[in-house]
């Protein structure tokens, strides 16, 4: 047990510092493996002479930047509205299912409503646009990036609302905002002015994960992103999978001039913060009191529903596709449904689907031992986490993944390492670690430690208390914490792509290969399959709490 | 050998800074109340002699139990019984469950012992209820026959009735004290109520 949180720090730094080391060396031009042994700039000088850099560098800037600013703002927009509200339960609920669909997933599911020939294009033709065939724009993978930043928005404002959700009673909003509503503040000017400032200190590790994310995506951005230049994460993979080996070294200088593009895009951030902050501070003192915030109020739901709505819009448009008959434009539905497509594909997927659930399910394991093993021996030790552990926790996901992982696939590949499955469960660990210690963090140190008091006066030790009470009784919160692990594991394209070096073919790795190939039917099948693995996952991790302790009252609030 | 429980110039320390201080010998069967305002750190006298003190807290001087000083051991061999306000039965076993959790490893018939606990306390037929249905007089009998049969050699309450409205604290109360005096345990009341300090019959120590 002591040597638990030892294991996860390396596990969490290791990788992540081996696979930087493997990324830099050859970008300067060493990587004997293709017969390249003096250091030169010839890569970097490549990757200059490519004609896309310049573009696509803004490129992944600017849809990062715009991502995360808009997630931010739609996030503190829904909550200074909202939060503590009945309306707001009705958006706590609905965060569970929209975390739970794959970043792929979600992608597919928008670009399908919204490409000429999607959803609301049919819903509005011909009656309102003429259209009777889909008109001949570039609204999917537009130049801008523009349908890559709303899919990306769509899936983080659920994921920053938990985070702040999570932090928000530490801020104890309720007794500020009666006080400043007592003083005659409008709602969401007391809830700005008071509380955001002492809520964003405490978000700021999962905004900046947001922004290196944003900012290096490349499934989302395969999906929904422009390809002629794509941002640079994606070039970076195109050149790791080119036959031609010289091109990787090229794609190692690409990754080192990602992760520069990530740390100025951090350091950007975090100096518009303290500006931002600084303004802020003048504006909560200023007393107006914008007490008429009604409309502003309604804006705020109608961007939630939005942002909710395209993700359950998106994914009831995959469903219905995979058993899609004909269905000509302007048709807002097919003309008939058929399980055709499902029978044709259901036995190609099998072999996805198994090792999706293999990998997920290994690598969810062994994070939850390491986790509770940790936890564990932070209780018996007493030793606590500050402020460096959590930067830990995070760093897996403020690299860009295509960097460092990138550089993992390079030293496999100069020491001939053979790169299969373990290999892949293995990477997998290191992004899943995190989710399922955040997420189990706060219930394991709530436990009431007054029941081990009673159980030690009762003769019980260290063992006895851990097994027979902490672990039955945190039943639901552990199977939470793995149903979130699962999840990640499910989503990950990039680990097991590369990695696997294309060897190990997931659900996720299926689906956005499909994504060039346009066939609607079968990536709603593969995107459908995913969710439904990770929702499965989810429904377990709901109803085995209620199945076990279904005679114990006293366990039910707790899941 | 002395028997009973000695504090002897037991001194809790918060960082450097002292918190409370005492000096006491409960003889088995009799009761030391301990009383004074919140916060003034009564439960952390407790604490000290479960020895389960939070970190940051430290304590000096000697705790001695029937002739065994405690100091240094593990709060599971100390065989000290302690019962909260919050009766803290544990909500993912029955209440035969709990009984048996507190029953020592080597008892004979395990299922008879429990059937003749809960006839004891007047809930015969309990054993495969949800702890979280019972009502509150129940909740505090069963933790406190919980920790009986756990056989412990004194008895620390943490304002163990203050829960409960005023009938049911008499009730307890005489429950619990008959109970110590039969079996000859020194017993630590920790209370604020005046009440449950005259119904304890014994010395009393006013803090802060």
């Amino acid at each position: 047990m002591r040597i638990a949180p030892v294991l996860t720090v390396l596990l969490l730094t290791l990788p992540v510092l081996a696979g930087l080391a493997g990324m830099v060396v050859p970008a300067f031009g060493y990587f004997p493996a293709i017969g390249a042994e003096h250091t030169s700039l010839a890569a970097f000088r490549a990757l200059l002479d490519w004609p896309g850099f310049g573009p696509a560098l803004r490129l992944s800037a600017t849809t990062g930047i715009a991502a995360t600013l808009l997630s931010l703002m739609v996030t503190v927009l829904i909550l200074s509205a909202w939060s503590g509200t009945r309306a707001f339960h009705w958006i706590e609920r609905a965060l569970s299912p929209l975390l739970s669909v794959p970043h792929a997933a979600a992608a597919f599911g928008i670009a399908f409503l919204i490409a000429p020939s999607g959803w609301i294009a049919r819903a509005l033709s011909p009656w309102l646009t003429g259209w009777d065939r889909p008109p001949d724009l570039l609204i999917v993978q537009d130049p801008w990036g523009i349908a890559m930043v709303l899919g990306l928005v769509a899936k983080e404002v659920p994921f920053l609302l938990l985070m702040a959700l999570a932090a928000l009673p530490q801020c104890q909003p309720n007794r500020s905002l009666t006080l400043a509503q007592a003083m005659g503040y409008g709602r969401m000017a007391a809830w700005l002015k008071l509380i955001l400032p002492r809520l964003y200190p405490l978000i700021r590790l999962p905004v900046y994960a947001v922004l290196a994310y944003s900012m290096s995506v490349v499934d989302v951005a395969l999906i929904l992103g422009p390809n002629t230049p794509p941002p640079l994460a994606v070039q970076v993979v195109r050149w790791m999978g080119a036959p031609d080996l010289t091109l990787r070294l090229t794609a190692s200088a690409g990754a080192v001039v990602q992760v520069g593009l990530v740390m100025a895009g951090l350091g950007l951030w975090r100096l518009a913060e303290g500006l931002v902050l600084g303004w802020c501070a003048r504006w909560a003192a200023d007393g107006r009191r914008l007490a008429q915030d009604r409309l502003a109020r309604l804006a705020a739901l109608a961007l939630a529903g939005l942002s909710a709505g395209a993700i359950f819009a998106g994914i009831a448009g995959l469903a219905l596709w995979s058993v899609a008959g004909p269905w000509r434009f302007p048709n807002a539905l097919p003309d008939l449904l058929t399980p055709g497509h499902w029978q044709r594909h259901g036995a190609g997927l099998i072999e996805p689907l198994t090792e999706t659930v293999l990998i997920a399910a290994a690598a969810t394991a062994i994070a939850l031992v390491l986790v509770v093993f940790c936890l564990e021996a932070e209780q018996r030790f007493n030793l606590s986490k500050g402020r460096g552990a959590m930067w830990l926790l995070y760093l897996p996901l403020l690299i860009p993944q295509v960097a460092f992982l990138h550089g993992l696939q390079m030293l496999a590949l100069g020491i001939g390492a053979d790169m299969g499955r373990s290999a892949v469960i293995a990477a997998h660990l290191v992004f899943v670690l995190p989710y399922v210690m955040l997420s189990l963090d706060d219930p394991y140190n709530g436990w009431d430690r007054r029941q081990a008091t009673v159980a030690a006066a009762l003769g019980a030790g260290p063992s006895r208390v851990f097994w027979r009470l902490r672990l039955p009784m945190l039943l639901a919160p552990i199977l939470t914490a793995a149903a979130v692990g699962f999840a990640v594991s499910v989503g990950q394209y990039l680990p097991t792509l590369l990695i696997g070096a294309g060897r190990v073919q997931t659900l996720t790795t299926e689906a956005v290969a499909l994504s060039a190939g346009g066939d609607r039917r079968v990536i709603g099948i593969y995107a459908l399959a995913q969710t439904g693995v990770v929702i499965l996952g989810f429904a377990a991790a709901i109803g085995l709490p209620r199945l076990v302790w279904a005679n114990r009252r006293g366990l039910r609030g707790a899941a | 050998m002395t028997a009973g429980l000695i504090l002897d110039t037991l001194t809790i320390h918060l960082g450097n800074r002292p918190l409370v201080s005492l000096s006491a010998r409960i003889a088995p069967g009799a009761v030391l109340t301990v009383m004074g305002p919140s916060g003034i750190g009564k439960s952390t006298i407790l604490a000290a002699i479960t020895g389960t003190l939070a970190p940051g807290f430290r304590c000096r001087g000697r705790i001695v139990l029937n002739g065994r000083d405690l100091a240094g051991l593990p709060p599971q061999d100390r065989h000290v019984g302690i019962l909260f306000q919050d009766h803290l039965l544990f909500p993912h076993l029955s209440v035969g469950g709990n009984l048996s959790f507190g029953l020592p490893p080597g008892t004979p018939d395990r299922k008879a012992a429990i059937a003749q606990a809960l006839a004891e306390i007047g809930m015969d037929g309990f054993a495969g209820r949800d702890p979280a249905t019972l009502s509150g007089g129940q909740k505090a009998r069963v933790a406190l026959m919980r920790m009986l049969l756990s056989e412990p050699q004194a008895l620390l309450l943490d304002e163990p009735f203050s829960g409960l409205d005023a009938d049911l604290r008499g009730q307890m109360r005489d429950m619990v004290f008959e109970r110590a005096r039969a079996r000859n345990l020194p017993v630590v009341l920790v209370t604020h109520d005046a009440e449950d300090a005259r119904a304890a019959g014994g010395e009393v120590m006013s803090l802060g």
